[in-house]
Parts: structure tokens; C-alpha cells; sequence
């Protein structure tokens, strides 16, 4: 099914209506574009649209007005603006759009990060501190549904570049005198053959820049020259040189540097702190007491935490200072026993259906915490000066960061200048609410009380222990499972009990034929905090339900993927990922000592089939030898990174299966650095062969759709292999030889 | 007062004995291609070179250096070319958000020192980097690529 843009949507001949908001690239108010000339354009620019700028020298620079954190959306959307411009790729550049409603549009604030159903409670309040106007137009456009390759480029980087073209066309028809249909356009260059004329797109920039900007008609599929072609990620070379400039490699004049310590407990408060300790050591500026935590401002950054270390603030726990694991585990089933469900989807009647299936199948399931681990801790440097507050910092959303930095410091967002930096990773960590706590970007709070109290900027740089202990963690939950099965091993009724719903509301979405199918929940079993992480609900709920099938499957005797296969009538793209992923990998053969195990899931508008091939090692633990995938995103706009987001997605998810677990004791995570959060290796690394299938469906996500299916094709291997069924994460708390658990966690 | 030689270039710091090489490179010499990951050699994000020798600079004092070679990822290339791994890394396309591939280039550029083509069991034993994006089939080629290069 195409996309068709409604009128809504229709961009660009409002622009002449000065001073009007219409709904521009992907809903960029047009009133703002001036501004983006103003920030982003010089003499003699041509800036045909907020995120598109051709200077004399024939050289365009899209401005992106998303965060990058190496899954290359900056690259990808460049290119779908070159391609409708015919632009010559290497004349091509991206730049960080500045965080300023200039640049700003709805997919904006939504981004990457989640699906395309709602705006989640989380950003609700950043779109209040955009005005009621633009809180509308984002509700359009998540009407029409969106991903930032899907909205931003589909619909804006799209129409820019093909608006450009045109205006450029017309530039050269009218300099030469002769009709537009005469003048073709080829990387970067304008040509009249009959005149045997040409000039370069820098040549005609200045009398383009003039005209009104039109609705240009986009490119049919087939006319791309550079959409659908693996291209060199343009980030990649100041990656590997060392010239990358993180959000942790900020250096101002007369910066000060500073450690950080929160509260061990989540909500507890800081009670007191002799500072003397730490206020006679070397290079030590100040101690600066926050609500929740201490911060030491110091010459670098070590002296600032080896005098940190030598305070011993006395903390507050609050109302959390007995969580424990097992508490909050009781405390879910206690919550799922009492049955105080609200329901998420109910079609149908699942437990009619279920009671007169001649069979019943019923499992429980459970996860734990996860931490994000991005490479690069938390941290931020600010600078409060001449009533203004600048952040230096990676975040995912520069807006988004900006309205949570206006929200902390109590000034209004003019006073704000946001200085977006790379993100050594994000995966849902670098997104910041001003209005869920959970989500408080509390590293940019300490910069801004740092640098208010010493009046100079500071970078705070979050110790691996603190950005373990204090993140916004994946939530644990259990989900009880409950499914009928017909003589003929049919599923007759579908009943899904779970802990905890946030984000995509589709998370629980099941595309087998399945009548009668219900999904429900309860709420606020714990008070840890929560906050998306890469995939987000369909981490666990994608574990869940495709485990829940292969029980299924084998309580009906047969095979897996035939079972999945049968339940599909209706569903012919995810028939088509399975079919051909079982192609790739040779299912139904398997080497001695190796087993494999599929799953599938729809996330993101990306449907990716994955199969894993298990071992058992000496020691007994899973270990993944080889995975395939095939994923549908219906189209592919740089096959290289989504193959990349691909084998990363699964390294992401095959961590958190193996190994990932944050638990929680007298109210404490207990786990503070990688020796007790393991992660993948490249010894631990699976081969892992992609393919991408080009539907034609409407484009999809890339960067979270490969992590949802992992857990549950290596638990679905492990019971191919062993009969063993993993029905609690991660999987190295069992030991496969023995049938055993063999850590508690 | 500690020396060191740092990309060729003798460097004299006023730090304690006990910091670490890691934060007297970045927050003393402002080199900060090298990166803090972990602080307890865990994770290989501050990977650097002492004497050829790949070492997690966050857990070896400055001080315990001096007068040793120690070669950082800007010190790499020569002149306006880069080194064969760099090339190599940037030809597999492997870093997606980078923050780890300084360290697990410099932990390369060691491997192949010692191992000029290294075989996959090789590279499993060697490269014990983590990469949180799971880059690690990209790496892989282009440690390949830079042995063949």
C-alpha cells in the first residue's frame, strides 16, 4: 500500500502567504523558514526549504533535524533529498540542524524512537512548550503515522529536493530563454542541449532563490539514483581519526569539570554531606548539593572524582528503600493474581474461545531491568551566562532537550541554546522528558547547577557506575499467556495477561489468524524509573508472544514454522519474510550439537523474521553461533546501514537474552559496570547474514526492528536443542546440560 | 612533574602519580579521541598504545608511562594519510555511533603488529572491545581488509 499524502501535507504553495502557518516539509511552519535563512543561509544561498541549502560553489548541505547515533539517518535522508534534486553525491553534506523550531517538524520530537500510533505521555509536555499550533500538527501527522526516514524524508526531504530541481530548472529555462521542458538536470548540473549550454546548480542559486517555491511532483521509484544504493555513511570518517566530537568531549575556555553522585535510591533525597573532604583537595572548585545528588566541580575530571569519593553524603531513601527484585516480581503477581485489568486490545471472545477448545496451553514468562549501556556515559556540560543557559550534550531530540533544559533551569525556551553533540550510543537512553520524571535529564541539571555556582562552563561526566545505576531502565515485567487449541491444532483464543504497558501501543499486536483475542494489563507495580529502550515494549512483549507460539506449535505437534506458516493466510508479507528466512538458513536441517529456533516480529513498520542457531558450551550457557534475517521494510533507502542496524538490532537483543539483567536490592541496583552487566563480544558474536525484502509496502523503521524477535528465536533454539524451555531471561542464569538454574538473579 | 611522549611529542603534566593516563590525555592534553567507557578496563573504549602495546589507558597511571611511546588515535595517520586500519574501517563501514572505535582501532593496529594476518580465532581472542551498537561483523572485515591491504 503506498502512502498518499493528504492535502494536508501538500507542501509549499502557502509559502507566498506570508506569515501564515501552513503546513510546510513535513509540517516545518512556513512562517519559520525565514528564521532557518537567517541561521543557516548566506549571501547569495539558495534555501528553498528549511533543511536544504545550495551555496554558489554548487555544494548542498541538508540539515537534519534529527539526532544521529550511528544509525545513519543523517545520511539516509540526505540522500533522499539529493536523489529528487539530482544533486551529484559528492557535493553532498549534512549538518546537524540547530535545535530551533526553525527546523523543526513533527517527526521531530517523535523521531525515531517510536512507533507511529500516538504521541507518547512523555513528549506530550515538549509539544507544549512548542504552542497549542504545532501540538495540532503533530497529531496529524501521528494520524498519518511516521518514523523519521518515513515523515521527514518521505514527505520533507523528499519535497524539498524535488521543489529544488524544479526551481532550478526553471532558473536555467528563464536565463536562457527557453522552456523548462528543454532543460535536463543531472548531478548538479543544468544542461540545454540544443543551445549546448549548461551551468552548475551553484550558478543558477542565486536566481532560483528568488522564485516562489512549488509543489514539485517526486519521483517515481524506479527513476532513484541514489535511494536504494549502499552509499558511504558521510559521519564515518571523523570516526575513525578521533576528530568525532561527542557530548563528553566538549572543551570551552575556562571549562571545569565535575563527578556526580545521586541517590543510590530511586526518589531518595540527599539528607547531608560534610564537604571539607573534598574542598581541600587539589583543584577542587566547589561541592554543589542538589536535591538528589552531589556534584564536584574540579580542575579535571579525575580530581573531581577522587574528591567526590571522599564525601559520605548521608541520603534519604524515601518510600523505595526496601525494593528488592523479588519484591517487585511478588508484587506483579500479586497485581496480575487480583486481576484488576485494563485492556489493551480485545476482539472477539478470548476466554469463551479458550474454554471450549478441547486443549489449553498456558505459560508464564518474565523479565527483568535492562540498562541501556550506551558506550559514552551520561553527561552534559552548561553554561549559564547573560541570562542565558547554553547545553552542550548528545541527546536524540535537540528540541525535546531543549524544552527539558528550560523545564530545569525555570527559564523559557528563548533562553535556551542547545549545542547538539554526537551520542556515543542512545537506544531510547538520550531522550529526555520535561514532564515525566522517570526521564528527567538530571546530568544537564547538574551542569547548569554547577555552572551556576561557579560561574564558568562545566562539563559533569557520569562514572559508568552512575550511568548504570541511575538510568531509566527497560521495564521487568511477566506476562501470563493463555491459548486454546482446536483438534486440527488451530489456536482457538488468545488471552495475553501482562505487567506494565508504555510504547507502541501495537506492541502486543498478534498477526495470526486468531478470532477471538484479548490483551490486558495492569499498571504501577513498581516505582522504578522507566524510559524507552531500543524496540521498547516489543523487547519483551515480541519474547512473549512469539515463545508463547512455538509452545503452541509443539503442543500441536508440528513443526514451528509450518505452524506460523498455517496461521498466516491473511498476513502475506510476514508468510513471505518467514518463507524466506527458513529459506536462507536451512530450517529443518541442522549441524550436530546445533538447533535452531524462528520468531518473528512486526515493529516499527518493519517485519523481520529471525532465526538463530543454537550450542551448548562446556560450561553448559547458550551460545549463538549463526542468525539469519529477513526483513521487509518495504523500502530501503541505504541497504548498507539497514543491514548494519540489522546485525547491531540483534547484538543488541542477543546481549539482553544472554546476559542482561539489572536487579535491584534494599532499593539499590546492584549491577555497576560491564564485569556484572555482560555484554556481546566479537568472540560472542553470531554470524549473521541479511536479507532485505522490498515489498513496496510503506517504508519502515530500521534502527529498533532487528533487537524485538531476538530473545525469543535464542529461547525457541534452546528448546530445539535441549527441550528446555526458557520462560525467564536472561539465559545465562540456566545451565543447559543439567536443566538447572545456575545463578540467581 | 610527569613526562611523557605522547604521538612523538614529549609532553611535561603537573598530575598526582595516580591518574590515570586516560583522564591526563583527555582532560590534561585535550586529546579526546581516546574515550572513557568503563574506568575498569572492562569495555576497551580508552585503548591506546604504550611501546606498540595495546592498553586500557583509564587503568594504568599516567606517571607508570613516562618516558614510553604512547600513541593515541590522533596520532595514527601520517600526515594527511591515514593508517591502513583506518582506511580499512572506514572501506567496511564500520563504526555506526563511533565511540568505541577509536579503542578498537587502536586494538587492531596492535593485533596486526603482532599478527600481520590474523585468522578469525585470532581476532575473537584479540578483540575483546565491546562495541554496544554490535558492529562487531564489520570490524571482523576490516581487520581483514587492513591484513590484505
Amino acid at each position: 500500500m503506498g502512502f498518499q499524502p493528504s492535502r494536508r501535507f501538500a507542501i509549499l504553495s502557502g509559502l507566498a502567504a506570508a506569515g501564515t502557518l501552513a503546513v510546510g516539509y513535513a509540517l516545518t511552519p512556513f512562517s519559520t523558514l525565514g528564521r532557518a535563512r537567517q541561521i543557516a543561509a548566506g549571501d547569495g544561498d539558495f534555501m528553498p526549504a528549511a533543511w536544504l541549502r545550495l551555496t554558489p560553489d554548487n555544494k548542498v548541505t541538508v540539515f537534519v533535524p534529527h539526532g544521529d547515533m550511528g544509525q545513519g539517518t543523517h545520511t539516509a535522508l540526505a540522500m533522499m533529498a539529493a536523489d529528487e534534486m539530482d544533486a551529484d553525491w559528492t557535493l553532498v553534506a549534512t549538518e546537524q540542524a540547530p535545535a530551533d523550531m526553525a527546523f523543526a517538524n513533527g517527526a521531530f520530537a517523535k523521531g525515531y524512537l517510536l512507533g507511529d500510533m500516538s504521541i507518547p505521555q512523555w513528549l506530550n509536555g515538549t509539544t507544549e512548550f512548542f504552542g497549542r499550533k504545532i501540538a495540532e500538527f503533530m497529531n496529524i501527522q501521528v494520524t498519518g503515522g511516521s518514523t523519521a526516514i518515513r515523515l521527514t524524508g518521505a514527505l520533507g526531504m523528499r519535497k524539498a529536493g524535488a521543489a529544488a530541481r524544479a526551481m532550478l530548472v526553471r532558473a536555467a529555462a528563464e536565463g536562457w530563454g527557453v522552456p523548462e521542458s528543454e532543460i535536463a538536470a543531472k548531478a548538479s548540473v543544468l544542461t540545454h542541449a540544443a543551445s549546448k549550454r549548461s551551468a552548475t546548480y551553484g550558478e543558477m542559486a542565486g536566481r532560483a532563490a528568488g522564485y516562489d517555491t512549488p509543489d514539485a511532483p517526486l519521483k517515481a521509484k524506479a527513476d532513484y539514483t541514489i535511494s536504494g544504493t549502499p552509499r558511504q555513511r558521510l559521519d564515518i570518517p571523523a570516526k575513525v581519526d578521533g576528530t568525532a566530537q561527542y557530548g563528553i568531549d566538549v572543551r570551552l575556555p575556562g571549562m571545569l569539570f565535575a563527578a556526580a553522585l545521586c541517590s543510590p535510591v530511586a526518589g531518595g533525597r540527599l539528607k547531608s554531606v560534610d564537604e571539607a573532604p573534598a574542598r581541600a583537595m587539589r583543584g577542587v572548585s566547589t561541592v554543589v548539593k542538589m536535591d538528589d545528588a552531589v556534584v564536584v566541580v574540579a580542575d579535571n575530571t579525575w580530581r573531581a572524582r577522587v574528591a567526590l569519593e571522599a564525601l559520605k553524603p548521608e541520603w534519604d531513601d524515601g518510600a523505595n528503600g526496601s525494593l528488592s527484585s523479588d519484591s517487585i516480581h511478588a508484587g506483579m503477581n500479586a497485581a496480575l493474581d487480583k486481576g484488576s485489568f485494563s485492556t489493551d486490545f480485545s476482539e472477539g471472545d478470548a476466554e469463551a474461545a479458550i474454554k471450549g477448545a478441547p486443549r489449553v496451553v498456558e505459560a508464564s514468562y518474565k523479565v527483568p531491568f535492562l540498562a541501556h549501556a550506551t558506550m559514552e556515559p551520561m553527561n552534559a556540560a552548561a553554561w549559564v551566562h547573560d541570562g542565558k543557559v547554553e547545553v552542550w550534550s548528545g541527546i536524540q531530540d535537540g528540541l525535546g532537550g531543549r524544552a527539558a533544559t528550560a523545564s530545569l533551569a525555570d527559564v523559557p525556551m528563548d533562553a535556551v541554546v542547545m549545542h547538539q553533540l554526537q551520542m556515543g550510543g542512545g537506544f531510547g537512553r538520550r531522550a529526555f522528558s520535561p514532564v515525566l520524571p522517570s526521564m528527567k535529564a538530571r546530568h544537564i541539571a547538574q551542569a547548569i547547577a554547577a555552572s551556576k555556582a561557579t560561574g564558568k562552563p562545566v562539563l559533569v561526566t557520569w562514572s559508568r557506575e552512575q550511568d548504570m545505576t541511575q538510568d531509566y531502565y527497560r521495564e521487568a515485567s511477566v506476562a501470563r499467556m493463555k491459548a486454546g487449541l482446536t483438534a486440527d491444532g488451530r489456536i482457538a483464543g488468545w488471552l495475553h495477561s501482562f505487567t506494565e504497558r508504555h510504547d507502541p501501543p501495537e506492541a502486543t499486536r498478534i498477526d495470526y489468524d486468531v478470532a477471538d483475542r484479548t490483551a490486558r494489563y495492569v499498571s504501577d507495580t513498581n516505582p522504578m524509573p522507566w524510559g524507552p529502550w531500543r524496540s521498547v515494549d516489543h523487547t519483551h512483549q515480541a519474547f512473549y508472544i512469539e515463545s508463547f507460539i512455538d509452545e503452541l506449535a509443539h503442543a500441536a505437534g508440528q513443526d514451528p514454522l509450518a505452524f506460523r506458516l498455517a496461521h498466516l493466510a491473511n498476513a502475506p508479507r510476514h508468510k513471505a519474510a518467514l518463507e524466506r528466512v527458513a529459506q536462507m538458513a536451512g530450517w529443518g536441517t541442522n549441524e550436530p550439537g546445533r538447533a535452531k529456533g524462528i520468531a518473528m516480529r512486526e515493529a516499527f513498520g518493519t517485519i523481520v523474521a529471525q532465526i538463530a542457531e543454537a550450542t551448548i558450551g562446556d560450561d553448559g550457557r547458550a551460545r549463538i553461533t549463526r542468525m539469519w534475517t529477513a526483513a521487509d521494510p518495504g523500502e530501503v533507502v541505504n541497504p548498507a546501514t539497514f543491514k548494519a542496524q540489522m546485525t547491531g538490532g540483534a547484538i543488541y537483543g542477543l546481549t539482553a537474552a544472554l546476559y542482561g539483567s539489572i536487579t535491584v536490592e534494599k532499593g539499590r541496583v546492584v549491577e555497576e559496570n560491564f564485569p556484572d552487566y555482560e555484554m556481546v563480544r566479537m568472540a560472542d558474536a553470531p554470524r549473521h547474514e541479511v536479507a532485505i525484502i522490498e515489498s513496496g509496502a510503506k517504508i519502515g523503521g530500521a534502527g529498533e526492528p532487528g533487537t524485538a524477535p531476538v530473545a525469543a528465536a535464542v529461547a525457541n533454539a534452546v528448546f530445539a536443542l535441549t527441550g528446555q524451555r526458557i520462560r525467564e531471561l536472561p539465559l545465562r542464569q540456566f545451565d543447559l546440560k543439567s536443566g538447572g538454574k545456575i545463578a540467581r538473579l | 612533574m610527569t613526562q611523557l611522549i605522547v604521538n612523538g611529542v614529549a609532553r611535561e603534566l603537573d598530575v598526582e602519580d595516580d591518574m590515570p593516563l586516560l583522564w591526563a590525555l583527555r582532560d590534561v592534553l585535550n586529546l579526546t579521541g581516546t574515550k572513557y567507557g568503563c574506568g575498569v578496563a572492562a569495555c576497551g573504549a580508552c585503548t591506546v598504545l604504550i611501546d606498540g602495546q595495546a592498553t586500557r589507558s583509564c587503568s594504568i597511571p599516567a606517571s607508570a608511562c613516562a618516558g614510553q611511546q604512547i600513541t593515541t588515535i590522533e596520532g595514527l595517520r601520517t600526515g594527511d594519510t591515514l593508517h591502513k586500519v583506518q582506511q580499512a574501517w572506514i572501506a567496511a563501514q564500520a563504526p555506526q555511533c563511533g565511540y568505541c572505535q577509536s579503542g578498537q582501532i587502536m586494538a587492531a593496529v596492535a593485533l596486526l603488529n603482532e599478527t600481520p594476518s590474523p585468522t578469525d580465532d585470532d581476532i575473537d581472542t584479540a578483540m575483546t572491545n565491546i562495541c554496544r551498537c554490535g558492529s562487531y561483523e564489520e570490524i571482523r572485515a576490516a581487520i581483514h581488509l587492513a591484513a590484505a591491504a
